[in-house]
């Protein structure tokens, strides 16, 4: 429960926060936050990969590019101030749609005594014999990925 | 503690995540928005993983590892965005998403 609470604020801090650095530095207390949970659903294979990944690759990268563009100085210009408030408010009917068509599903609870799927062993059964096809194709995307950051990047 | 509860957590996130790609203007911002929309679809997926667990399904696994695949795919996503944005802003200094129309010219 407290994680969820935490979650949300620091979601809506990503969004509502003026300066970029502040809202990566948001994210990645959500992050943090969706881990917990993924340990509470015991899936510590995922919560620890969830963690490396976000927190430790894509974060940090988006800080990297941050402050390569030193945009700590140049405020978001103020214009068209309708649009934010249509876009609040096109968000806001979407929430309140979905929940108002799950609200009466009746779901099962989830209990709370550990199981052993989320393990390592496990899901590398599955991985290792039932997906992996898209495992491999997956690294070939990773390496189509880099080769396209490299040449996108590059000064010419 | 029922499933619903995830599901609505999952849903507010995902719209916090649809509201800042709407609302700000910025586009690093916009892109962790993205990133604040998968990862309330991992969540949702990883609860109802659970769910099928507790119900005795076998291969309650895969939905795991379809959340280790949505990673992958996010974390070359990421690299290629941020390498546009990157030479977006050395051509014309700004991330600002207005500056892309001129694009169309």
């Amino acid at each position: 429960m407290v994680l969820s609470v935490i979650a949300l604020i620091s979601a809506l801090g990503v969004v509502l926060s003026k300066n970029p650095v502040t809202s990566v530095l948001c994210l990645i207390i959500t992050f943090f936050t969706i881990a917990g949970h993924y340990i509470m659903m015991n899936a510590q294979f995922l919560a620890v990969v969830h963690i490396i990944v976000y927190a430790g690759a894509i974060m940090v990268l988006f800080l990297y590019v941050l402050m390569l563009m030193n945009l700590n100085a140049e405020l978001e210009p103020q214009k068209r101030n309708w649009l934010k408030y249509a876009g609040a408010i096109s968000g806001g009917a979407l929430l309140v749609v979905l929940v108002a068509a799950l609200r009466d599903a009746s779901m099962p609870a989830l209990s709370t005594q550990p199981t052993e799927i989320g393990l390592i062993k496990n899901l590398g059964q599955i991985l290792f014999k039932q997906y992996v096809l898209p495992f491999e194709v997956s690294s070939i995307l990773f390496l189509s990925a880099m080769v396209g950051a490299v040449v996108i990047g590059k000064k010419d | 503690m029922p499933v619903q509860y995830y599901i609505f957590l999952s849903i507010a996130l995902f719209c916090i995540g649809v509201m800042g790609v709407l609302m700000r203007r910025n586009a690093i911002i916009i892109f962790m928005c993205i990133e604040l929309m998968l990862n309330a679809v991992n969540l949702l997926m990883v609860s109802f993983s659970k769910m099928w667990a507790d119900a005795g399904r076998v291969d309650a696994g895969s939905a795991q590892l379809f959340v280790f695949f949505i990673m992958v795919v996010a974390a070359a996503e990421v690299a290629v965005g941020l390498a546009i944005i990157t030479m977006v802003y050395r051509n014309t200094h700004s991330v600002d998403i207005n500056i892309l129309n001129r694009l169309k010219n």
